[in-house]
């Protein structure tokens, strides 16, 4: 509601004031009083599905939902009372019934806001018969596994798939109690319009949707003494480690997840933020390039899977505009089997590249069949941070407690440029950064880009660059994060209304700290705060611009020439194809390997 | 004009189109012209006569004889017979003690006054009876809150189930000041043994449209929707013949009488989901989305079609409208019951002998409508049980016959007048097989939308095919009263909340046939 009108309500015969067109369930939230919900989620369009919110009205013939009543003058709510306990206990009673209960082995066991709900209220099970009927397990794809037996159809992955990430791979199927969240014709998340991006599993109270795991492989090449595992972990990783072991969550954990990692048994650790710079350099002077060349324009960033696939389908029009450049996962797989294998004397074959991503998309990106310019599969196994939050915990270590440890040297060093990668426009900070020294010869007087920072959908900023031979530049940029704002922003860029120079896309609301592979529930909040702690480390370590990271320059000196030589192109960067809208299948190449 | 001695009124709707009634009725042409009798017997066609599995029927006037299940095999012997010698065919006459008993003669009849009397396809014969002169005071005479004022004193309450008044319903939102607002017709009749508006629509289209008219003046609507159940083939047929002479006279489009007053109306088709009766899930499918009810508040009367305000009303509640309006509020008032007022059409069904459709006052006593209307029960026969209101009813048992059918005197039976559908069940009928029918009906219609609703009537459904298969248990019974209340409370629509009065009703009232099937 536009206008500011205060509302005067009673909660549990306590007093609330809030502004018109608030719920019942804010309003309690704001009055400290608690409302058990189930289908609700803060960040999401209630679907008012599960009825567990349900509170009493003075003078409503039957309770009313709280997530999506609005509040009226003089409203007298309960909250809690013996009817209404009961019947929020029958409601998840009836949930349970069409769920398959598996907690032991439930990849959410633990986190699980239906095994929650149904603890506290002490829901006794055994009261009503069972009407689940098992349907097949949709596991085809690389990324995402969806187990329709454990569905509540809360509508929560299709509010975020539909709203939030305007893809639309999800929808509901049938009516009724036959009435399915599945994909469109019901083909499977592997041949719909899915992105991957795993905004649904993040969201999924119950663990019908999870990641394609990977960790049984992984631990079968750790055990394996003929194999070499290295391991690369992206800059969101290290933000959200703490808060899974019971720490500070507004500090990075870089020392102690090399640790972990060393004990869990991986040969080599080196570091995703090493390949973050090194995509800002190849990046960085593509962009140099199509500035001075007058190439095409806007410049787009690839970094991230989900949004490249949604591209690919949705807007394969602008293919070219967006970076040649591989994500800093692929660059940094494709050096592993080359680069280091060959300064380390290592025979590829044997080495088993991982990586521990905060997404889901990655799997998919491993295995794009494109993605083979070492000559083997450039990157292996890709882990979410809750497959490796999960390896951690197997293994017994005890995370909180490791001394601290460094990365290994080659592919290990990284700069602040690198560690912000994690966090919505850090990519596009990080690029100003080197641009702005490439251009102008000189450092930037204030390295923070304030105007990109931050969880607004799409950010725009015009920045004054004094170049060297191009005069004073004006570079215009813009950041998208969220595919819905995506979405938005390339409509615009396709019509002609906006023009930049620019535009870095994160398919993920938060960016990569908001990944589909972060722990469940993870809220705009948390990753909001993710990002923060990214910002923090930032600002505290002494190299804060790619083009200043050691080993970059190392790689570049001793195997790969300079930034976009020709030894660069065939290993670092990719080509883009045209998808189906309705199931996700390459149709053509629309661009092509250099 | 011509003067003829016999007049044929022959009911053409759904049901009799499927018993051929076309055909019938042109070997009856040519068998009176070849009597030549064409000049003293005149053939009309009207909606329906209101008697049901009656196959193709006339009434004959003036001698008001009624009859039924005619082949092609009995024309000869009816025009020889009836109309060259004057004895009517007994063994084809529906009863005349029961035609002539209760109050067929249409005197208090408002919304089916000309059903079975008048050609619904010729817009002249609506006009001839009186047709759009409450259309045209409405407009000419009459301020929009005016009318709004005047539906509201003549106590129309909606049609539709929940009795709302309409009057209410309208006045919040005539003085919203915005650019659009619309009526929607809620012509989606899906409750089961419910086809009122069916019949409604079928006889007297006019009727219906005149209503949606002068709601839409009343509250400021420029357009109007009727959603209509695709299956409802003819009504769509006369529907769309009587919007199109409404255009052609003058009475709808741009500029009515003269006025500055505008109005469009179309129709739209609905694909089956019970669901779409209800009016937020309505709006949501005219709108071309999937059928899902929406949250309310905000109500559609202030948010609803694409975000308008938009009146939704049942078919009936707009046909008893140009009455009101022609007559004025106090005549309308002397009708039915305080509180109640005015008239409500019954489809009567079941093990009786004389299956119909019915109009009567407010507030008749349920056996009045039954042992009268409905000819009571068949096959000297007991009588049972009474479903009153649709699958989303009431089992009411012999002890309550005597209730009257209104919306508060049902409520103190805790029962409902829902839709209007009267199912008699006789001393044969078992409660367990009605209440299976009836959730099986709500599993398959439940949208899903909500958990309540769609996880609730599969437990029901699992628990009362337990129990018809004889392995129920008799706490079985307890867990789907308690299923149901909770439906009742946490469903996100009435759908689901409906579940409590047919469960309740069949479980407390007739347990002895539950128990039966667990010995």
């Amino acid at each position: 509601m536009a206008n500011n009108k205060m509302i005067k309500l009673w909660i549990d015969n306590k007093e609330v004031e809030v502004p018109e067109g608030t719920t019942i369930l804010s309003a309690a939230q704001k009055a400290d009083i608690h409302i058990p919900t189930l289908c609700y989620h803060p960040d999401l369009e209630p679907s008012a599905n599960c009825g567990v919110c349900v509170v009493e009205i003075e003078g409503q013939p039957v309770p009313k939902r709280s997530c999506c009543t609005p509040v009226w003058e003089g409203m007298k709510v309960t909250s809690n009372s013996v009817k209404l306990r009961h019947l929020r206990k029958t409601l998840v009673e009836m949930v349970l019934s069409n769920h398959d209960v598996v907690c032991p082995t439930c990849n959410q066991n633990n986190k699980c806001e239906l095994q929650d709900l149904a603890y506290l209220l002490g829901v006794d099970d055994s009261r009503l018969p069972k009407i689940l009927e098992k349907k097949p397990i949709d596991d085809a794809g690389f990324s995402i596994v969806r187990d329709p037996n454990k569905c509540i159809s809360c509508g929560r992955c299709i509010t975020v798939c539909q709203q939030v990430q305007t893809v639309n791979a999800l929808t509901i199927n049938g009516r009724g109690f036959d009435g399915t969240v599945t994909t469109p014709f019901d083909k499977g998340m592997s041949e719909s319009p899915c992105v991957n991006c795993g905004q649904c599993v993040v969201y999924c109270p119950v663990g019908a949707l999870r990641e394609k795991s990977n960790t049984e492989e992984v631990w079968d090449a750790l055990l394996d003494d003929d194999k070499y595992v290295v391991v690369q972990e992206a800059p969101a990783i290290r933000a959200t480690l703490g808060e899974e072991f019971g720490m500070d969550p507004e500090k990075v954990t870089v020392g102690k997840m090399y640790a972990a990692l060393r004990k869990l048994g991986f040969d080599r650790v080196f570091d995703t933020n090493f390949s973050a710079d090194l995509t800002i350099m190849e990046e960085g002077t593509e962009l140099i390039t199509r500035l001075k060349e007058g190439g095409k324009l806007p410049l787009i960033t690839s970094c991230s899977p989900g949004w490249i696939k949604f591209m690919e389908t949705y807007f394969p029009g602008i293919a070219e505009n967006v970076s040649t450049c591989k994500s800093p996962q692929q660059m940094f797989g494709a050096l592993v089997k080359t680069y280091f294998a060959e300064k380390e004397d290592l025979d590829p074959a044997k080495i088993v590249s991982v990586s521990i991503m905060p997404c889901t998309a990655k799997k998919f990106e491993a295995n794009r069949p494109e993605m083979k310019d070492s000559g083997y599969q450039d990157v292996d196994y890709v882990l979410t941070t809750r497959e490796f939050v999960k390896m951690i915990k197997e293994a017994g270590i005890d995370f909180k407690n490791l001394p601290e440890e460094k990365a290994d040297d080659l592919m290990g060093a990284y700069t602040g440029a690198g560690t912000i990668f994690g966090a919505t426009g850090g990519v596009m900070e990080a690029a100003v950064r080197t641009a702005y020294y490439v251009l102008t010869g000189r450092e930037m007087d204030n390295l923070n880009v304030e105007a990109v920072r931050g969880m607004k959908g799409v950010k725009e900023a015009s920045l004054t660059i004094p170049t060297k031979d191009l005069g004073e530049v004006s570079l215009n940029v813009a950041v998208a994060h969220g595919l819905g704002n995506a979405r938005k922003l390339m409509e615009k860029v396709v019509s002609g209304e906006k023009e930049y120079h620019f535009i870095e896309v994160m398919a993920c609301p938060g960016g990569c700290v908001g990944g589909g592979g972060q722990p469940f529930g993870s809220s705009l909040a948390d990753r909001a705060r993710r990002g923060m702690s990214l910002y923090k480390e930032d600002s505290d370590l002494p190299l804060r611009c790619s083009h200043q990271n050691p080993a970059v320059n190392k790689a570049y000196e001793s195997y790969l020439g300079e930034p976009n030589s020709e030894k660069a192109h065939k290993l670092l960067h990719t080509y883009y194809f045209q998808r189906s809208t309705a199931n996700g299948q390459t149709q053509k190449e629309v661009t092509h390997k250099h | 004009m011509k003067f003829y001695r016999s007049h044929i009124l022959i009911g053409i709707d759904d049901s009799s189109l499927q018993s051929g009634v076309k055909e019938i009725e042109n070997s009856l042409r040519q068998e009176l012209d070849k009597n030549n009798l064409s000049d003293e017997v005149n053939i009309l066609e009207t909606g329906t006569l209101g008697y049901f599995g009656t196959g193709v029927s006339i009434t004959v006037y003036p001698d008001q004889i009624t009859y039924v299940n005619i082949t092609k095999e009995d024309i000869p012997e009816i025009v020889s017979e009836h109309f060259l010698k004057g004895r009517p065919v007994r063994r084809l006459m529906l009863d005349k003690e029961f035609t002539s008993k209760y109050d067929f003669g249409y005197k208090r009849r408002i919304v089916l006054e000309n059903s079975g009397l008048i050609d619904p396809e010729n817009i002249e014969e609506y006009i001839g009876t009186g047709g759009y002169e409450g259309w045209e005071k409405a407009l000419t005479e009459m301020k929009p809150n005016q009318i709004v004022e005047e539906v509201k004193q003549s106590g129309l309450r909606g049609r539709g189930g929940a009795g709302f008044p309409t009057g209410l319903k309208w006045s919040f939102t005539a003085p919203l000041e915005v650019e659009q607002k619309y009526v929607v017709v809620n012509a989606d009749e899906g409750e089961p043994g419910t086809f009122k508006d069916r019949l409604i629509m079928e006889g007297d289209p006019h009727k219906l449209l005149e209503g949606v008219m002068i709601a839409s003046r009343a509250v400021g609507a420029s357009k109007a929707y009727i959603y209509i159940r695709g299956e409802y083939k003819l009504c769509i047929q006369r529907l769309q013949h009587a919007i199109k002479q409404a255009y052609d006279y003058g009475i709808l489009g741009k500029n009515i009488f003269g006025s500055d007053f505008n109005l469009d109306i179309y129709l739209k088709i609905g694909a089956g989901a019970y669901v779409c009766g209800e009016e937020t899930a309505l709006i949501e499918s005219m709108e071309g989305n999937r059928g899902n009810p929406r949250n309310k508040p905000p109500f559609p009367g202030v948010e609803g079609a694409w975000k308008a305000p938009t009146v939704v009303n049942n078919v009936e509640t707009l046909a008893n409208v140009p009455s009101i309006i022609k007559n004025g509020a106090d005549w309308y008032a002397a009708f039915g019951v305080e509180g109640c007022t005015g008239s409500k059409v019954y489809t009567i069904l079941g093990d009786v002998k004389h299956p119909g459709l019915c109009e009567v006052d407010m507030g008749t006593p349920l056996r009045t409508i039954i042992d009268g209307y409905g000819g009571g029960i068949k096959d000297g026969k007991e009588f049972k049980a009474a479903l009153v209101g649709g699958a989303a009813g009431v089992f009411l048992p012999n002890k309550m016959l005597d209730v009257k059918m209104d919306f508060n005197s049902l409520q103190e039976y805790a029962a409902v007048l829902g839709s209007g559908a009267i199912l008699v069940m006789n001393e044969d009928a078992d409660m367990v097989d009605m209440l299976w029918s009836v959730i099986r009906f709500f599993r398959h219609e439940s949208c899903g939308k909500c958990s309540p609703c769609a996880n609730g009537n599969e437990i029901l459904y699992r628990l009362i095919t337990d129990i018809r298969n004889g392995k129920g248990k008799e706490e079985d019974l307890e867990h789907m009263i308690m299923l149901s209340e909770t439906m009742k409370e946490s469903s996100f629509c009435a759908l689901g909340q409906s579940l409590l009065l047919p469960v309740k009703s069949a479980i407390e009232n007739f347990r002895e046939d539950f128990l039966a099937r667990m010995k």
